[in-house]
């Protein structure tokens, strides 16, 4: 398949989806039209809550590719420099912090979790850059963002045994949650996601130059240290925003460049572009099955994207021979 | 042949123990795994692992045989003091067998049960999450104790404190219609958890049906939609409520009939165990307070 050609198909399926995505409410099936309080529920909550998904799966996605072209490594997620733990630990502080005193709630409040999260997230990977003393070597900064990623993550585990009434929150967090997405977040996610798909693109000559090996692309005039900083902020500023509005949906940023690559051969951009249009068809077709299949209730949306994301996965593999 | 006189070799020595077993002091008792757990004589020392079950040990008086409890128990101040041994999944094996308890009472669901048990420990799992439940477990723990009617004196004070606080709910707040918060995610409370039944019992309506479970994660569009006259939540997620999306329309919120629970009365909110008569009297007086600004006819 052209790279063209998948764009049309995934915006198609996108304005598909998000069609559907209007007419799914908690009541199963209740297409938006007929009374007006209904109109007005479509528009205050299932729009912004459509829209909200698709941009933070847009943006895991473009974080999982921007992470697979700068390690070289098929494995490589959005969360591996330890943005995840960092933002687990920044919802799981603020949530402890909430009941302590009406100082530190007053405070917590005008931080709100979507900034503790975002603050965790890009601390843990400014903390992982600190570590691995810079970014020339990849390998370093691979293990410096295990190391934060396990230290932040047992401070989390750690914060939830000593406050146990955050415990269910934090579960929700981890598995993700697209219930709460307004109008306010569909506005940071997408031009979160403008910066750093513009970002990504202007830097994806130099990934392609990258697949060559360090070496050689230093020799076709790479700034190594600069692109790769350059990337990083990208990766870990569109992992925060996501994460901070979303919580830690699984597998999106994994697999959505890798969907991409099974469809399409191509250079760096395109796969960029392409998977963060696959990340957010992905994540908005598994909200809309998290409130479909057992309305009024709710799956979590990160246990869907897991078992679709990686049913599709396997499916293309095996098909694929 | 061979076989029934193999048998006998069973089944005598059994009928002897439960001879025997009328004769000592002990306790025989089933507990909600099934198990038959037989106490020789009151016991003296007791570990309890589970907030509900130590508070209701406490409240038939049993208070001064407590040894240790789990790391949660903090009713009544008594306890605060006694060695914690750890929460439901991280339970100190060696602190509790070193407390020589005659007895560990905990949740069914407790990790720790077989190991405590293999150390030749004395384990009764008891399981509260429902009214009926509430009044299972006062029964249990007052046999282990060594009470007889304890455990129904305890149910009819809670019963007696229940039927007060419906009292307290005025005529004009009857039939609100009620979310009530677990969590934000949401969880609710429904119809058919013990927060449910005290709800129902206050007169409330709960816009969460027994059908969809005792504590549903919902679609927060679901709660748009039943558009509550009450919201009951605690103290840590009340603030945001008003900035979900959608929920500026709820009645609850344009009407500022939103009650959030401070921390130390989460406790009291939260579990299943003798303290619910509190909890539903919190609760009624947060129905009572709203029917004071309800506009007539607002309950449909």
């Amino acid at each position: 398949m052209r790279p063209i050609t998948l764009l049309f198909v995934l915006i198609v399926v996108t304005l598909v989806l998000q069609a559907l995505g209007m007419a799914v409410g908690s009541t199963g099936w209740s297409p938006p039209w007929g009374d007006p309080t209904a109109m007005q529920i479509v528009w205050d909550i299932r729009a912004p809550r459509c829209a909200g998904a698709w941009l933070a799966g847009a943006l895991l996605g473009l974080g999982g590719a921007i992470a697979q072209g700068l390690f070289r490594n098929p494995l490589a997620d959005p969360y591996l420099l330890g943005s995840s733990s960092g933002a687990a630990l920044g919802v799981a502080v603020l949530l402890a912090l909430l009941g302590v005193s009406p100082v530190a709630s007053a405070w917590s409040l005008r931080l709100g979790l979507t900034g503790a999260a975002f603050v965790g997230a890009v601390g843990a990977v400014s903390l992982t850059l600190i570590l691995a003393r810079g970014v020339q070597h990849t390998l370093r900064l691979l293990l410096a963002g295990v190391v934060v990623g396990v230290v932040l993550g047992a401070l989390s585990a750690l914060t939830m045994l000593m406050v146990p009434d955050i415990m269910r929150a934090m579960q929700a967090f981890m598995m993700g949650t697209t219930g709460f997405l307004g109008w306010n977040s569909v506005t940071i996610l997408a031009s979160t996601l403008v910066v750093s798909v513009l970002v990504a693109f202007g830097c994806s000559r130099a990934l392609d130059a990258l697949t060559l090996g360090d070496s050689a692309a230093i020799s076709l005039g790479v700034r190594l240290a600069g692109v790769r900083m350059l990337l990083i902020a990208a990766m870990a500023l569109a992992t925060g925003a996501a994460v901070a509005q979303a919580g830690l949906i699984s597998f999106v940023g994994l697999v959505a460049p890798h969907l991409v690559r099974s469809r399409v051969n191509t250079t760096n951009g395109p796969v960029l572009v392409l998977s963060a249009l696959f990340g957010g068809v992905l994540l908005l077709g598994a909200d809309i099955v998290a409130r479909w299949v057992w309305a009024p209730q709710e799956l979590p949306v990160g246990v869907l994207t897991a078992v679709l994301g990686g049913g599709y996965l396997l499916w293309r593999m095996n098909r694929g021979g | 042949m061979s076989s029934s006189r193999k048998m006998w070799w069973w089944v005598l020595p059994a009928w002897m123990a439960v001879q025997m077993g009328h004769a000592a002091p002990g306790v025989t008792l089933v507990d909600d795994r099934g198990v038959t757990v037989r106490l020789d004589a009151p016991p003296a020392r007791i570990v309890t692992l589970l907030p509900s079950l130590t508070e209701t040990v406490c409240e038939l008086g049993g208070c001064a045989r407590l040894v240790g409890t789990d790391r949660y128990s903090n009713h009544p101040a008594s306890v605060r003091g006694l060695p914690k041994t750890g929460g439901l999944d991280d339970a100190n094996i060696e602190l509790i067998a070193s407390l020589k308890p005659d007895v560990v009472l905990l949740a069914l669901s407790s990790r720790v049960t077989d190991r405590l048990e293999s150390l030749g420990m004395k384990v009764v799992a008891l399981e509260p999450r429902t009214y009926k439940d509430v009044q299972r477990v006062a029964g249990k723990v007052a046999q282990v104790l060594g009470s007889a009617d304890g455990g129904s004196r305890l149910w009819q004070r809670l019963e007696a404190q229940v039927d007060a606080a419906a009292k307290m709910v005025p005529a004009s707040a009857r039939g609100l219609s009620v979310y009530y918060e677990v969590d934000s995610a949401p969880y609710a409370a429904g119809e058919s958890s013990f927060i449910g039944e005290t709800l129902t019992r206050l007169g409330a309506r709960n816009i969460v049906p027994t059908s969809l479970g005792p504590f549903p994660k919902l679609n927060p569009e679901y709660v748009v939609r039943a558009d509550p006259q009450v919201i009951m939540i605690s103290q840590r997620h009340s603030a945001g409520v008003g900035a979900r999306p959608g929920w500026d329309r709820i009645r609850a919120v344009r009407d500022k009939r939103v009650c959030a629970f401070p921390s130390e009365q989460g406790d009291v909110l939260s579990r299943p165990g003798p303290r619910m008569g509190e909890a539903a009297q919190i609760m009624a007086r947060c129905l009572r307070d709203a029917g004071l600004t309800a506009s007539p006819g607002a309950s449909r």
